[in-house]
């Protein structure tokens, strides 16, 4: 044993090193960790904890039910209101004092509906230059039922 | 946006636009395949005691050292966020190879490549730490962990442990580079790298180019310190080269053969490839530059009689030569594999940039500071004090 001094030193310190590792693994990894899955338990309440964006379909058909009516007739009745007006919880909740802001539908219907081979061919899709001339969607469509009205006789 | 259009030809995913694995991510199997290389070659030495190559035996474990230190920057410098990677130590997936690989990669430092090297150079360390100037001579003090005690006994028994620790050292060699292979081969999704042989032509790549690399340092190191080269060694190291990148090249071919035999689904597509944007980088630079050449060179040094003169020019010519078709190798590994579609129908270019984080630039560096690590590591542990080495290593694996 005399002889192996040295070596008993280097398991020492490896053993050392081994120890400091799990010390500073307890202090590192947060409390909770792995108690549901590989992630900290606590971020499922931070997240749980942040501000809600989205209000939800249901709720602005309780004040909007004209629109909902349109829209429901329509090819975009399977498009949400938040798809198309961006995240208005704060506007549900209180109406009188956070009003949306309205789309410009040049960008806004350009944005699902300008044409790009990867889109499946079914999907209504038209190149908007050409198509609009840079005139915006809805002097021509009504954005809660994009079917032309001219069409509507045929 | 418009460039896009320009670097694209045919049907290309959005995603598959822009290369996300760049030059660094060539450089990372690259540089552990150095390390692995050049610790297998010492390995030789130790386990099956081939006197022949004892000359560059410290050498090749302090170039694995030097090595494997850099190995993990390129992907530090990949990351976005660098100092989140240590999280997968201190709570790693075990679904992830690369949180596994981690491990392996600490194993090999650790417990391989520094004790192997530890142990080897204790002699030196203690003997250094009573002469050294006193600046230096704390370092060594520190080295020894206050230990003196350099007896027949004890030195006796650091050989036997090292014999240990460099038989258990094989295996990790193996596994940290064969890791590193199979990184890429196990990814399904990619016909170019999904292959179970992927690791194993890694690992034969990575021992020639070890090989190499250490042959061209010992070669470099000799002429700077204006020593005679030893003939025997180098000769014996032109051979190993020689008979390993016979076997790297049969596997590739075997692969190569595997392919087009089979011609899957993706062949057209890896063909057109081959013939066309990697034509330079593997025809040329790898096939025939890497590996034919070198071998052709080699071959010839094995059957004809040469002068002296003649056999240095062809090893080092060759450890070149093999060192660029290796690099060659992982380039069209790792940029080639995302040069296609997965549509089979659409091939993208990759742009190598300059001066930014993934570019040119950096890869030199990271190249060069392996030698700058080396150099440093000489100057600390000089392995060409082969006195007491040889003390000791008469008596290698003689107790097992
Ligand atoms: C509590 C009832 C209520 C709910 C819920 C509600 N709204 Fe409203 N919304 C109103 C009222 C009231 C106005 C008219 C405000 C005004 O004109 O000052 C309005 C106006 C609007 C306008 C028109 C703004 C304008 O400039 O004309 C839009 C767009 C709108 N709401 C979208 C939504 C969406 C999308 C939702 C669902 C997330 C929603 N609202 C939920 C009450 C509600
Ligand atoms: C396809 C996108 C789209 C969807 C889905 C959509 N809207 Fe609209 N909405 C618009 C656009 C665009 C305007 C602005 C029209 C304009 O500028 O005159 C608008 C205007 C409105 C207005 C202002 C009054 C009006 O009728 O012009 C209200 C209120 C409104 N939307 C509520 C809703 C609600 C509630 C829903 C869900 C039931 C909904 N929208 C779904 C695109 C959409
Ligand atoms: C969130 C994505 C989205 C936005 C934004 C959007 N649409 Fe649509 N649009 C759709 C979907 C989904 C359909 C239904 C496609 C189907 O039925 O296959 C559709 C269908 C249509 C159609 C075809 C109607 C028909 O009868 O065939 C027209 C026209 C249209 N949209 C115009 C517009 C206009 C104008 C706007 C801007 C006000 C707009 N869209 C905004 C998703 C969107
Ligand atoms: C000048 C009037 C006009 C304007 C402005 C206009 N459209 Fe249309 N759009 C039409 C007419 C007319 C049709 C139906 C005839 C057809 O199918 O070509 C149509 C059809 C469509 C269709 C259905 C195409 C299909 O293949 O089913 C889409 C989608 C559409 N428009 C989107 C848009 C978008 C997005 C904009 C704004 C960038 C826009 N439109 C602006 C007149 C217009």
């Amino acid at each position: 044993m005399k002889e192996a001094v040295h070596l008993v030193r280097l398991a020492a310190l490896f053993a050392a090193g081994f120890v400091a590792f799990l010390v500073i693994r307890q202090m590192v990894v947060p409390a909770g960790f792995g108690k549901y899955g590989h992630f900290r338990a606590g971020a499922l309440d931070d997240i749980r904890a942040r501000p809600i964006s989205y209000a939800g379909h249901g709720t602005c058909e309780a004040c909007h039910d004209d629109q909902h009516n349109v829209l429901a007739k329509g090819k975009h009745a399977q498009v949400s209101c938040e798809a198309c007006h961006g995240p208005q919880n704060r506007h549900a909740e209180e109406p009188d004092k956070v009003k949306p802001v309205l789309p410009d539908t040049r960008v806004l219907c350009a944005s699902c509906h300008e044409s790009n081979s990867a889109k499946p061919k079914k999907f209504p899709q038209v190149v908007a230059s050409d198509h609009s001339g840079g005139e915006p969607c809805k002097s021509c469509h009504v954005p809660h039922n994009p079917k032309l009205s001219t069409e509507k006789g045929q | 946006m418009e460039p896009v259009t320009k670097l694209v030809e045919g049907f290309m995913y959005p995603n598959e636009v822009e290369l996300q694995w760049s030059i660094l991510i060539v450089l990372y199997p690259y540089i552990t395949g150095l390390v692995a290389g050049a610790f297998i070659l010492a390995s030789l030495e130790r386990v099956f005691r081939v006197e022949a190559v004892k000359p560059t035996y410290r050498l090749a474990l302090l170039t694995a050292l030097a090595f494997l230190l850099v190995a993990p920057l390129p992907l530090q410098l990949h990351l976005g966020h660098p100092e989140r990677s240590f999280e997968m130590f201190l709570t790693p997936h075990r679904s992830s190879a690369m949180a596994m690989f981690g491990f392996v990669y600490l194993w090999y430092l650790a417990a391989v490549l520094v004790m192997e090297i530890w142990l080897d150079f204790r002699k030196d360390i203690v003997l250094l730490s009573r002469t050294a100037p006193s600046a230096m001579r704390w370092i060594y003090k520190l080295l020894t962990l206050g230990s003196q005690n350099i007896s027949e006994r004890s030195l006796q028994i650091d050989d036997r442990v090292g014999y240990i620790v460099t038989v258990v050292g094989i295996p990790s060699a193996f596994l940290l580079h064969g890791y590193v292979g199979f990184i890429f081969g196990s990814v399904k999704a990619n016909p170019w790298w999904s292959t179970p042989l992927m690791p194993i032509v890694f690992l034969f790549s990575a021992i020639s180019s070890g090989i190499s690399v250490v042959l061209l340092i010992y070669m470099a190191a000799t002429r700077l310190r204006r020593q005679a080269l030893d003939m025997r060694c180098l000769d014996t190291m032109g051979s190993y080269l020689f008979y390993l990148f016979v076997i790297d090249f049969t596997l590739e071919m075997v692969d190569l053969t595997h392919r087009i035999y089979e011609a899957g689904e993706s062949f057209q597509s890896l063909d057109f490839m081959v013939h066309s944007r990697l034509y330079f980088s593997h025809i040329v630079v790898q096939i025939v530059l890497g590996t034919l050449v070198p071998l052709a060179l080699l071959g010839s040094a094995q059957l004809w009689r040469m002068s002296e003169a003649r056999r240095k020019s062809v090893y080092a010519l060759s450890g070149l030569l093999i060192m660029t078709g290796i690099f060659a190798m992982r380039w069209n590994v790792v940029i080639g594999g995302q040069l296609f579609s997965k549509s089979f129908l659409g091939y993208t270019t990759y742009k190598l940039e300059f001066a930014t984080r993934e570019g040119l630039l950096a890869a030199i560096l990271l190249m060069i500071l392996p030698f700058i690590i080396l150099w440093a590591l000489v100057k600390l542990l000089p392995p060409w004090t082969t006195l007491a080495h040889e003390a000791a290593g008469g008596r290698d694996g003689g107790n097992t």
